[in-house]
């Protein structure tokens, strides 16, 4: 019996023992174009079998660190290492890399088969080799109907496979992977999603994958680096990111969130105490301590706060009256914008577990809004 | 990789030397005093002057851009209705010969189109002269025509004749209202290749030319298989400053429509905004 | 009413230009084969014609009976035919060759110029052709004449002191065939470059290409359309070309373009040019035909 994915993901995480040495080293890497900084003194770590997302906005400088790995652009300054090896100046056609273009870059004049053997060819690879390995990488990408037709004749979906199993073909030590469903429709590309995983956990490869969509790197990577503005803001576990965002940036890219403004006004045992700027008393716990008056932020996500019609017992503490200001059903859950008395909106989901909801929560309603100590992560801005 | 090389700049500077060097060199010489062309001999514009009291020179100057005129014209309307006919009606009965009658006149001989234009002008009895080259010309220069409107039409979105139509406009008019306005640059850019074309025929003219009818070019032909003189350099000097005044009016206009257009959507967009 | 007006305008948009190019382009080939099968008569027209219609049916099988291939065989049998037409195909084709060469690295680095600077340097490319054609080939006689202006600068950097003979060769006639039809080379290459997305580029050199395979492994596959389409519009028309033999090759120089005018303008024969039309046609109709074919090609995926 194989062990689940699942089990080796669990027990997958190099980058907290500081024994294991990193298999990509990016260190203090600017890129300029002209007087634009696209890459900002930039540093982070990938280990060997990592799947490792850049994420963030476009322009962000993501795309641009993956083309500095793939050796389509110089850094400006700071070095980047591989495997014990300094990048520098090496052309990308010697790196042991291979990357996935988001456009695939499918050669319109070759098959598909001819597609996936050209970096074999490159390499002087023998004939009878090339021809196995091709067939393995078509199999591998269910396409073996398919080695015969050239890109214009195949989907989107089908394209998709060729540039992957082209990527592949060389064995690379890291496989970067640019925005590589991004032009899948959502279906094929939740699909697709869970085909890569299993991929690099078959082949043991390093995969580097850039996107924008935070749900893809989430269900994707073993760590995640947020970015913003050339620099990375947060590099975690998907579970931290959303749990424990390091900052606003974080905490407001990813997922939603609600935010509440404040001032530090005590320590309650392992708790903070902060009352908002409109006046709500919150209470969460906070492993780091700052000094009464200081700013904070609290954010808590929609998933974590409760709607009841009547104050709970913790009031006033964690707790606040609204009125339901719109209502959006989405299936699984349901979404509420609730109105507080100082007109801020806040956003509570909950899940709909039974089909019908005897009384549901309708426009209008006075209700109350409520929170664990536990709900929400203290931001120090 | 999208870097320009050093080698990619070379090619560019020298292709980009080859073909306007010797036209630099004909204006310069035009301006020579001495007779002998390739020999400077100080400044002068005595040849241009020249050029106004040769009665021959300026009445061929004269039939020529009447044919050009009038057959550029007849070309303009003969090449977009073929090029309309080719992309908006994909199946009728001979198309493939239709396309073929109207992409072989580009790159046909001129000596055979010529010949046979000419022996098509004495089967009918056709007086030749003025008409049977101007008939000529907006033969082979429909073609250049109906390219030049083609390649607009393909890229056109269709969906905007759709809607013309969906909104009760006849075929008709909506090729007036409609796509007539949207493909007049090109239109009007394949009067001005027409045109030019018409111009510069000199094979075709001479086959089909008859007796008092001699064009510019032919009669710059016979001067210059006498040999090189400044005089045809000041004549060729004109005709370039002609060409180069159009193109730099041409790309002028185009600009500030292009500004105009620029300036309207920011316009329109702070207007939403 | 209005909809049978519309049909009918609809059917005028393919009519009238068909009916043009039927008149003034596809028959006057056939009246061009039908002098070809005629006698050589001192008259005007100087040739007896081989269809009458006034004679009838009658008429026309008694005429069929005068029809004569011996423009045809004198062709076959005077030598000089034979070698104007196998020297215009080896003109034409080195001509085109060498406009390849040429031709080439301008679109490429035209195609790889910074995207600002890409629109001036097409109209630049474009400009020439809108000068006159004859102005072009004027211009080298000046340039390459025994005492002209490139034997002047050779002479003067000390690179030669004999003055080199270029005007009235073949090499003349290289010259102003590559000057002349430059831009129909250059023109296609540099569309289907441009057209290509650079990252074509960039994963062939991730799996592994210098930049030189790069090339040739996937940049110059690709602009082949480009590189077919530039080479049939220069060797078709120069195979027939008459102004660059007549101005800039010698008296040895043989071009069926030039044998043809010769032959109409100056012998008056008009069957025998005919003939020689025909023949060259014949010779030309499978690369026009293929030339047609890659640009409907090109049509229907523009679409």
């Amino acid at each position: 019996m194989m062990k689940s994915l699942g089990s080796i993901r669990r027990s997958f995480a190099p980058w907290a023992d500081p024994a294991s040495k990193p298999f990509i080293s990016v260190k203090n890497v600017t890129k300029k174009f002209g007087d634009f900084t696209a890459v900002d003194d930039l540093s982070l770590n990938i280990y060997t079998r990592e799947f490792f997302a850049l994420l963030g906005a476009s322009g962000c400088g993501k795309s641009t660190l993956l083309r500095m790995l793939a050796g389509f652009e110089q850094p400006t300054s700071g070095e980047i290492i591989l495997d014990g090896q300094n990048l520098a100046g090496i052309p990308p056609y010697r790196r042991p890399v291979n990357m996935m273009f988001q456009s695939y870059a499918l050669f319109p004049h070759m098959t598909v088969e001819n597609n996936i053997a050209f970096g074999l060819k490159q390499d002087g690879m023998p004939k009878p080799e090339i021809a196995e390995r091709v067939a393995q990488m078509l199999k591998l990408v269910k396409l073996e109907k398919f080695a015969q037709r050239r890109p214009h004749q195949l989907s989107g979906g089908q394209r998709q496979r060729v540039a992957l199993a082209r990527s592949i073909a060389k064995r690379p030590k890291v496989l970067l992977l640019d925005e590589p469903l991004g032009a899948l429709d959502k279906k094929l590309r939740e699909e697709t999603q869970f085909e890569l995983m299993d991929l690099q956990q078959e082949l043991g490869l390093t995969f580097v994958i850039v996107t924008h969509d935070q749900e893809e790197a989430m269900t994707m990577a073993d760590r995640i680096a947020v970015m913003s503005h050339g620099k990375v803001v947060q590099v975690a576990t998907p579970a931290e990111i959303y749990e424990a965002p390091n900052s606003r940036f974080v905490a407001d890219f990813i997922g939603d969130v609600n935010l509440f403004d404040g001032t530090v006004i005590g320590v309650e045992g392992g708790s903070l105490r902060i009352e908002t700027t409109s006046g709500i008393q919150l209470r969460m716990a906070s492993p780091e301590k700052p000094a009464s008056g200081a700013k904070a932020a609290v954010a808590i996500r929609p998933e974590k706060i409760r709607i009841s019609r009547q104050p709970p017992d913790h009031a006033p503490v964690n707790t606040a009256e609204g009125e339901i200001w719109d209502i959006g059903y989405l299936g699984d859950m349901t979404v509420f914008h609730v109105r507080l008395k100082d007109g801020k909106v806040v956003k509570a989901s909950s899940l709909n577990a039974v089909r019908a909801v005897e009384d549901p929560l309708g426009y209008d309603q006075q209700i109350w809004i409520s929170f664990g100590e536990d709900a929400g992560v203290v931001l120090k801005d | 990789m999208e870097k320009w090389s050093r080698f990619n700049v070379a090619s560019v500077v020298l292709g980009f030397g080859f073909l306007y060097l010797p036209i630099v060199l004909l204006v310069i010489f035009s301006f020579n005093e001495s007779k002998l062309v390739t020999v400077w001999a100080g400044f002068s514009t005595k040849w241009y002057s020249q050029l106004w009291h040769n009665q021959g020179l300026l009445d061929a100057a004269w039939v020529t851009i009447r044919v050009g005129l009038l057959s550029a014209t007849c070309a303009t309307v003969l090449g977009t209705l073929a090029a309309v006919a080719l992309v908006r009606y994909s199946r009728f009965r001979g198309r493939v010969l239709f396309s073929g009658m109207v992409y072989a006149p580009l790159v046909m001989p001129e000596v055979i189109t010529g010949l046979s234009l000419l022996l098509l002008f004495v089967a009918i009895g056709l007086d030749r002269g003025f008409w049977t080259i101007t008939l000529a010309h907006i033969t082979f220069t429909m073609c250049f025509v109906a390219v030049v409107v083609q390649s607009r039409l393909l890229s056109f979105d269709q969906s905007i004749e759709e809607a013309a139509l969906d909104l009760g406009a006849t075929p008709v008019r909506t090729f007036f209202a409609i796509t007539l306005p949207v493909i007049a640059p090109a239109v009007f850019s394949g009067w001005v290749l027409a045109f030019t074309l018409s111009l510069d025929d000199l094979v075709i003219s001479s086959f089909t030319t008859g007796p008092g009818a001699t064009t510019l070019p032919m009669k710059i032909y016979s001067q210059v298989r006498l040999g090189v003189t400044p005089e045809i350099n000041a004549i060729c000097t004109i005709l370039i400053g002609i060409v180069a005044l159009g193109v730099v009016v041409a790309s002028i206009v185009t600009k500030r429509r292009e500004v105009h257009r620029e300036r309207d959507e920011r316009a329109a967009i702070a207007a939403i905004g | 009413m209005a909809k049978l007006a519309s049909a009918l305008v609809s059917r005028l948009v393919i009519i009238v230009p068909y009916a043009w190019l039927l008149f003034f382009f596809l028959i006057p080939f056939f009246i061009v084969f039908r002098i070809s099968l005629s006698q050589t008569a001192v008259a005007m027209p100087p040739y007896t014609p081989v269809f009458d219609l006034a004679g009838g049916l009658a008429g026309i099988l008694e005429k069929a009976r005068e029809f004569s291939v011996d423009n045809y065989v004198w062709l076959t049998d005077d030598a000089l035919y034979f070698n104007a037409y196998v020297s215009s195909l080896v003109i034409a084709a080195i001509s085109t060759l060498l406009t390849l060469l040429i031709g080439f690295p301008i679109a490429y680095g035209m195609a790889k110029a910074p995207r600002s600077i890409r629109p001036t340097l097409l109209m630049l490319v474009i400009l020439p052709f809108w000068t006159s054609f004859l102005i072009r080939v004027y211009a080298w006689i000046a340039i390459l004449k025994p005492e002209g202006l490139l034997n002047q600068f050779l002479t003067t950097i000390g690179i030669i002191d004999q003055p080199l003979i270029i005007l009235n060769t073949n090499s003349a006639i290289y010259i102003g065939i590559v000057y002349s039809y430059l831009p129909f080379m250059v023109l296609p290459i540099y569309s289907a470059l441009e057209k290509m997305d650079n990252s074509l580029i960039e994963a062939a050199q991730d799996l592994g290409c210098t930049p030189t395979s790069a090339f040739w492994r996937v940049t110059f596959p690709l602009s082949l359309p480009g590189v077919v389409a530039g080479c049939l519009l220069v060797f078709i028309p120069a195979v027939g070309e008459f102004v660059i033999p007549d101005l800039l090759g010698g008296s040895e120089t043989l071009m069926i373009g030039k044998t043809l005018w010769s032959e109409f303008n100056a012998n008056r024969d008009w069957p025998v040019s005919s003939a020689v039309a025909i023949i060259l046609l014949m010779i030309l109709v499978i690369p026009i035909v293929y030339f047609q074919n890659v640009q409907a090609k090109a049509d229907s995926e523009g679409k």
